[in-house]
């Protein structure tokens, strides 16, 4: 990305708070996840707030997983795609309660993982019964003679799975 | 690491500070010692599947610890954050529990000390989701959806070996056998963390035991194993007395950072 020869002036405070506000959100929305860059944080529902504190914005996101190494590669990108929107009073803020689920991926958003080739996650039901697995249809193929490979994927979101039909292997994005 | 900013403190009012400090304290270790326990397999598991899995256990169980060890600073207010609680701290400071602290051994060892501890924790997590500490009721809340695939995983694999091949059977069994007597610690309270249970802050362990030994035994049945006759029950670990084990793998987790002070890369 090529750098603009000056960099943006600070607008937070020129604009009007709602108008401010609404600049923020649609750019944080837009952002990308690291691992899936198909997704913006609208798709996966992370983002859950863009609020007025004190003259500054605060941008609520939520973590997937805790220990997802992409939840600071995303809090920083936040942070730079607010800044070059010469949003610079603004901050990010971690939000863990309510705890994120992937039925808060839009459905958009689950249109772009298949179409990615990542099967997108069974809908919640009752908790996670021990030893049942949902049905997961191919990605590729739409089948759903599909095997689970192994729980944990190339991510803390995602299991390996295969189909039988047209025989690939596929990454599933698990339901929490 | 990087300090993450939280919105909404929400600590119970009346809670003596340094209770509360002493039980995070406890929950940030027991989940940075097995998860660092766990990824002492990696590069090293005995598939590539199972690599990725036991570093992914890892991964969800020392993200948890971050946010408990987080949570700990703040409320100790001497300015430590999650990096000087888990690394500038001795064997004699640490809370965990000495289950968790147990070397890896085999597979199967790791396996069944990983079933007896998320059985119990998958409860106790869902428990604590409701804590009147909104914070820490946060931090449960997020991790316990985390660890319905660990016992998940923990299970399968120790059906297989235990109703596996002879060897598979009998490693299983051993490491089950060694393990026991570490399992009541689990159950254990001291007076701290009994006075916050009373004040909804803390769960109270001892209610958690049948649902522990219902989940158990429907896997150690399908596994056609026994469950071990309950002897002497080893404790000390939430007293920091630990077993020889703790000591070394604090030198080798905390060596790096102490050669070389607030190094970032």
């Amino acid at each position: 990305m090529a750098k603009p020869a000056h960099p943006p002036a600070d607008v937070t405070h020129a604009l009007a708070p709602e108008e401010a506000l609404a600049r923020a959100r649609a750019v944080a929305a837009a952002v990308v996840d690291p691992e899936i860059p198909v997704l913006t944080l609208e798709d996966l529902g992370i983002l859950r707030g863009v609020n007025m504190h004190e003259g500054r914005i605060i941008v609520e996101l939520t973590p997937t997983y805790t220990g997802c190494p992409a939840t600071l590669a995303i809090r920083l990108a936040v942070e730079t795609a607010l800044a070059a929107a010469g949003l610079k009073a603004a901050e990010v803020v971690t939000q863990l309660s309510p705890p994120w689920s992937t039925d808060w991926i839009t459905e958009t958003g689950r249109r772009k993982l298949k179409d990615f080739g990542i099967a997108p996650p069974a809908r919640r039901t009752a908790g996670n019964a021990l030893f049942e697995d949902a049905v997961v249809a191919c990605p590729r193929c739409g089948s759903t003679t599909t095997r689970k490979i192994s729980e944990f994927g190339s991510t803390a979101c995602k299991a390996q799975w295969r189909c039988e039909v047209c025989r690939e292997p596929f990454d599933y994005f698990k339901c929490i | 690491m990087r300090q993450a900013n939280f919105h909404c403190a929400g600590t119970a009012p009346g809670a003596p500070a340094s209770a509360l400090f002493n039980y995070v304290l406890g929950l940030a270790d027991d989940a940075l010692v097995l998860g660092h326990r766990l990824s002492e397999w990696s590069g090293r598991g005995p598939s590539l599947e199972e690599d990725i899995a036991l570093s992914n256990l890892a991964l969800d169980l020392i993200g948890q610890a971050r946010l408990y060890y987080s949570y700990a600073g703040e409320l100790e207010g001497e300015g430590r954050d999650e990096d000087a609680l888990a690394y500038l701290r001795d064997e004699h400071a640490y809370r965990n529990l000495l289950l968790l602290e147990q070397p890896n051994g085999d597979f199967a060892a790791t396996m069944v000390r990983h079933l007896i501890y998320a059985a119990f924790l998958v409860p106790y997590l869902q428990a604590l989701s409701g804590s009147a500490d909104h914070r820490l009721g946060a931090i449960a809340a997020k991790a316990a959806k985390e660890m319905p695939y660990h016992l998940r995983h923990a299970a399968e694999w120790v059906i297989r070996l235990g109703d596996g091949t002879e060897e598979s059977r009998g490693r299983t069994e051993a490491a089950l056998g060694e393990l026991w007597m570490y399992t009541g610690e689990m159950f254990a309270m001291d007076v701290a963390e009994s006075g916050l249970a009373a004040q909804g802050i803390a769960v109270d362990r001892g209610t958690l035991k049948p649902t522990w030994e219902a989940g158990l035994e429907r896997v150690l049945s399908e596994a056609t194993l026994r469950r071990p006759v309950d002897g002497w029950m080893q404790t000390g670990g939430r007293a920091s007395q630990h077993t020889e084990h703790l000591g070394r793998l604090l030198a080798e987790m905390q060596v790096l950072h102490r050669a070389h002070p607030g190094a970032t890369w």
